[in-house]
């Protein structure tokens, strides 16, 4: 329900916006789709570019809801991203991972976990098309876990934390077989569990790790994308074991006030149960 | 005389040499009459683009599309010289801006799908152009 309300609130908040945004300076697709943690991105990493579509002196917004369904859990996310003057971005994402059959199985105290995610992002240097450096983004990200009964039995150090990344984007023109390809690649400083659904810090490790994640994406045509996604996640609790993830997707951008993203996830152990492989779906607004 | 035959060898060797002109991107544009339609195409959707077109209200459309033809068939590789202005030249003083060079963009690619261009044929077209943002915008 807090989802919905939120992706109401979103809607709102964009509809309102629209009359005041709406430059578009920049192509379609290079906004990316919305990230499960809010920032512009792919599905589970992000990128260097900035949300929507705004170009210099120019603002860009979007609002997006995703879910993902596995054999025994889902995660609904639902958020919104701001960005002036392609340069700094900042974006809000509200997550609620659904336990499902585990509730019963464990007995558990609570039947989901949840997550808000406050994330600032500023390009650095470079254009993701156009300057001879790849665009480069630093990204901070303050997570704060909503209901920390489970993540702290299961051995979770604290409910909130702040963590960091870099992220290098760039189009190569014509890379493969005359079509372009997107090359995105980022290094992440966190010690969270399952991105923060379970806390961050553990029993096992709670320092931060440095983690790596990219994404490939090839451009049928500027409005349809194909490729693949890659993220690299710690280990810190002892009480299970927690898979790196991928994907592989489909980006639709019809035009610049809306996309899609479907995708198949191999999320692989999550919280004791293994083979999470399932269906990604993502639709962003952009204004 | 004598020295005819090596003359002669000299001139070979410097054809010799003369790389052969890779030209697959301005025949798969559909040469001269498929260039001519997507300048006049793009120029089409410009005009109706009111993002940029007030750029082009003050100008010389019969001799930009003139000179656009003749860029786009060199950046081809097609056998036409450029007898326009540099693009650091063309744009001095017009202030374009990002979001306008992304807008001219657009309604390029519109034009080569309105011609049924492939798109990795575009891709290598607008990467030749691409290139040349540097000297178009304001800095």
């Amino acid at each position: 329900m807090t989802v919905r309300f939120s992706f109401l609130i979103g809607c709102l908040g964009a509809l309102t916006l629209q009359t005041a945004l709406a430059d578009n300076g920049r192509l379609i697709a290079t906004g990316g789709a919305s990230s499960i943690e809010g920032a512009a991105g792919g599905g589970i990493t992000p990128w260097a570019v900035l949300a929507g579509y705004g170009e210099q002196h120019e603002w860009g917004a979007t609002a997006f809801a995703t879910t993902v369904n596995l054999p025994d859990y889902r995660l609904d996310v639902a958020g919104l991203a701001l960005a002036y003057d392609n340069r700094i971005e900042v974006s809000f994402a509200r997550q609620r991972f659904d336990l499902g059959s585990l509730v019963h199985k464990l007995n558990l105290p609570e039947d989901n976990l949840g997550q808000d995610v406050l994330g600032l992002k500023v390009r650095l240097f470079g254009d993701v098309i156009y300057d001879a450096l790849p665009q480069v983004s630093l990204g901070l990200e303050y997570k704060h876990q909503t209901n920390f009964d489970i993540p702290s039995l299961v051995g979770a150090r604290r409910d909130s934390d702040v963590e960091g990344y870099l992220a290098a984007s760039r189009l190569f023109m014509g890379a493969a077989f005359g079509y372009n390809v997107l090359v995105n690649g980022s290094l992440r400083y966190s010690r969270a569990n399952e991105t923060g659904l379970l806390g961050f810090g553990g029993d096992r490790r709670d320092s931060r790790s440095l983690l790596k994640e990219g994404s490939l994406a090839l451009l049928l045509n500027p409005r349809w994308a194909v490729g693949v996604e890659y993220r690299e996640k710690p280990d810190n609790l002892s009480f299970a074991g927690e898979s790196d993830w991928a994907d592989l997707f489909v980006g639709y951008f019809p035009n610049k006030h809306v996309s899609f993203v479907l995708a198949y996830a191999r999320l692989g152990e999550i919280a004791t149960l293994d083979h999470q492989n399932g269906t990604y779906l993502s639709v962003q607004g952009s204004f | 005389m004598r020295c005819l035959p090596l003359v002669f060898v000299l001139l070979l060797s410097a054809c010799a040499q003369q790389p052969p002109k890779d030209d697959s991107l301005y025949r798969d544009l559909g040469a001269m009459p498929g260039i001519t339609r997507i300048v006049e195409g793009m120029l089409l959707n410009i005009a109706r683009d009111e993002r940029i077109v007030e750029r082009f209200r003050r100008i010389d459309i019969q001799r930009l599309r003139n000179k656009l033809i003749e860029q786009f068939c060199v950046e081809a590789g097609g056998p036409c010289t450029y007898t326009g202005d540099s693009m650091a030249e063309s744009h001095k003083g017009q202030n374009v801006s990002r979001s306008d060079f992304n807008a001219l963009v657009e309604d390029l690619i519109k034009a080569m799908d309105s011609e049924g261009i492939a798109v990795p044929v575009q891709n290598r077209l607008i990467a030749r152009l691409a290139v040349m943002r540097g000297e178009v915008i304001e800095h």
